[in-house]
């Protein structure tokens, strides 16, 4: 069992919300910090060795998918919004809400009053709502407020090679930089970021401050098999190694920095796959456009059904991942004055 | 070969315009100037200014063109794609495209599945999921010998002078706007002041290069150069700006409002040394000045437009004489200054 990613996966970190999160990373990593620094928008910034040249940035983001409270009906049911989730992953899902973890249950205009129209039609979050099991506003504010967060109580567990939980997107990444800081004397900046699925917020305000001279995003990206369709673009695979990205809706990631990382992934022979170009987005959009520029990458995890309340990654991609960043990064301090 | 046309020929996608920058180089290469590319791959060519009430000036034309990135390749061999930058699906129906190792191919699309609705709308935009390349490959491993997922391609298209001063070519946007920093560099005799020019990249993927390249030199003002739509054509959307009329001061656009200061102080230019100029209302689209504005504590910011017909088109059309107003207009700013 990967006890560590098991306990940031459990914890509640909806974007905004992040500081379980890195209070847990702060315990585990305190005595292995050079320094650490958490920065005023909630960022926690740690470097390890000395502070050389080229100077990398490694950027995992904290905070997850989940919901917000937006407003108590009269009837004690809950309106709220979702923050980075498609209403039919909501449907029926088990939350909890507010720092006492008030238990919910998402519900939707019952089925015997739904109009045949209705049913077919994709469900807009707007129809969904949120009972607590109370018949008055009165009685549900007593347990929430507006604005509340809420999130699912998915457990972590694991089946062989393939870890099972919500918010695998992005507490793999987390996972991954603190088995680096506890295990490699690599010389880097490690950040775990803040409101990444809300706007790649928080790593922007990162390398403005650390002043990196490559920054790579490690993340976690949407696997793309599925039963369907013989002949199209399903991939990347679960199992089949880090994802490399060349260009997403955020970033084109420097041309030098990705052909080397497959070189090395090549020449170390580490499994490594295509990300679908031009999907998505990730720190690395907010990270190389900072000071003079910042040449950028992203290394991701594969993983099934991201952005919904469990999602599936393989231990194989996560080891991958990790040696890849480990062998790139080496790769850029050895030949220093190529990268700054 | 003209040097607007080696630049509209030549390679260069967002994220992928080393060619471009090679020629533009190889072509300011002189002593006066200093120059430096930067880590996103801006070309910065600094002219010092000698003068202690010298105003830092920034010029910039973007160098990236649009173009498609390969998503898949099928096992026929046909490659799939999607966007970079604002392309049409309309536009580029059996266009050729070629990758940066010199792969060409044909743009081809799936015959619509529902022909009975849409054999009326023969108009109707494809989607990129129905389209494809055709490198003529005959399976996936021949076609993964020349182009892997990822791989950047271009359009593919002569440049012809339609008329002795109406050129044709793709990648005017924003070439034309790198050819007029060029020749205004090396027009430029002497000035008391401080003129950057910089070649940004990345610009029609969100105006990104231009950021850290003002970032780096923190002018005081800047002027971007690039081309702009016109309203000239049969039934075209209402805009005032027509090709041949002159250089277009931009006044607004989607993300950006013309510094007012900089805007009278161009067209004043303009009428002085008689350079026929139009104002320019671009309602749809935006170019690198909307975030230097933006940069740091702000820089006062203009916009010089080339009037162009078909922009994003492998047939985009402006006018010479548009050309040697905007220039003449520059080589005032870099002598004159903004103040």
């Amino acid at each position: 069992m990967l006890q560590d990613l098991k306990e940031l996966c459990e914890l509640h970190g909806v974007s905004g919300d992040e500081v379980r999160i890195k209070d847990q990373i702060v315990r585990k990593v305190k005595r292995y910090a050079a320094d650490l620094f958490e920065d005023p928008y909630g960022n926690l910034i740690i470097r390890k060795g000395d502070s050389t040249k080229p100077r990398v940035l490694l950027a995992a983001h904290m905070d997850e998918v989940g919901l917000m409270i937006t407003g108590i009906e009269k009837s004690g049911l809950l309106k709220f919004r979702a923050i980075g989730m498609l209403p039919n992953v909501l449907m029926a899902k088990r939350v909890y809400i507010g720092d006492n973890k008030k238990l919910g249950v998402i519900g939707h205009k019952p089925i015997h009053l739904a109009k045949d129209d209705e049913l077919k039609k994709m469900l807009k979050t707007k129809d969904l709502f949120i009972d607590i099991g109370v018949s008055s506003k009165e009685e549900a504010l007593k347990v929430v407020q507006i604005g509340d967060y809420a999130s699912f109580g998915t457990a972590y567990s694991e089946n062989g090679d393939i870890v099972k939980g919500k918010a695998l997107d992005n507490r793999i990444g987390c996972f991954i930089l603190l088995q680096m800081i506890m295990e490699s004397d690599l010389p880097v900046h490690y950040a775990f970021t803040v409101q990444e699925e809300v706007g790649l917020r928080g790593a922007g305000i990162v390398a403005s401050r650390v002043k990196p001279d490559v920054a790579i995003a490690v993340d976690t990206t949407s696997s793309g098999e599925w039963p369907g369709d013989g002949d199209s673009p399903q991939y990347p695979v679960l199992g089949k190694g880090a994802v490399i990205t060349v260009a997403d809706r955020s970033v084109i990631c420097d041309d030098d920095l990705v052909r080397m990382i497959r070189k090395t992934a090549e020449k170390e022979k580490i499994p490594y796959q295509d990300k679908k170009p031009m999907i998505g987005g990730t720190d690395a959009g907010s990270m190389h456009l900072t000071g003079e520029g910042v040449r950028s990458a992203v290394i991701s995890v594969p993983a099934r059904y991201i952005h919904s309340p469990l999602s599936y990654a393989s231990k194989k991609d996560i080891s991958a991942v990790k040696d890849l960043l480990n062998c790139s990064i080496n790769n850029v301090i050895g030949k220093g004055k190529e990268w700054i | 070969m003209d040097l607007i046309e080696e630049l509209c020929k030549t390679y260069g996608p967002a994220g992928r315009e080393h060619r471009i920058r090679e020629i533009l180089e190889r072509e300011l290469k002189n002593s006066r100037f200093d120059m430096r590319t930067d880590r996103l791959g801006n070309l910065i060519v600094h002219r010092p200014g000698k003068s202690e009430r010298a105003q830092k000036i920034m010029l910039c034309a973007h160098m990236d063109e649009i173009g498609l990135i390969v998503t898949y390749i099928d096992k026929n061999g046909f490659l799939r794609f999607t966007n970079v930058g604002g392309v049409f699906s309309e536009h580029i129906l059996y266009q050729r495209v070629i990758f940066e190792n010199g792969t060409t191919g044909i743009i081809g699309v799936e015959p619509s599945k529902d022909e009975s609705k849409e054999g009326s709308k023969s108009g109707a935009k494809p989607k990129f999921e129905r389209m494809f390349i055709d490198i003529g490959a005959h399976d996936r491993a021949s076609a993964e010998k020349k182009v892997r997922i990822g791989d950047i391609a271009a359009f593919s298209q002569q440049v012809s002078y339609i008329d002795k001063k109406r050129i044709a070519a793709k990648a005017l946007d924003d070439r034309i706007g790198c050819y007029c920093l060029v020749e205004t560099a090396k027009r430029l005799k002497r000035t008391d002041h401080d003129i950057y020019f910089v070649f940004s990249v990345q610009e029609e993927v969100g105006l990104r290069g231009a950021r850290t390249g003002a970032y780096a030199i923190e002018p005081t003002y800047a002027i971007a150069v690039d081309v702009t739509d016109t309203g000239d054509t049969p039934e075209a959307q209402r805009m005032e700006v027509s090709v041949g009329k002159g250089v277009a001061i931009k006044v607004k656009d989607s993300w950006f409002i013309t510094s007012p200061a900089v805007k009278d102080k161009l067209a004043e230019y303009a009428r002085a040394l008689s350079i026929p100029y139009q104002f320019e209302v671009l309602e749809h689209g935006s170019t690198d000045a909307a975030v230097i504005q933006l940069v740091k504590e702000g820089v006062m910011s203009g916009v010089l437009s080339v009037p162009t017909r078909y922009i994003h088109s492998t047939s985009e059309m402006c006018d010479l004489n548009d050309v040697d107003g905007t220039i003449k207009l520059l080589l005032h700013i870099c002598t004159e200054g903004l103040d």
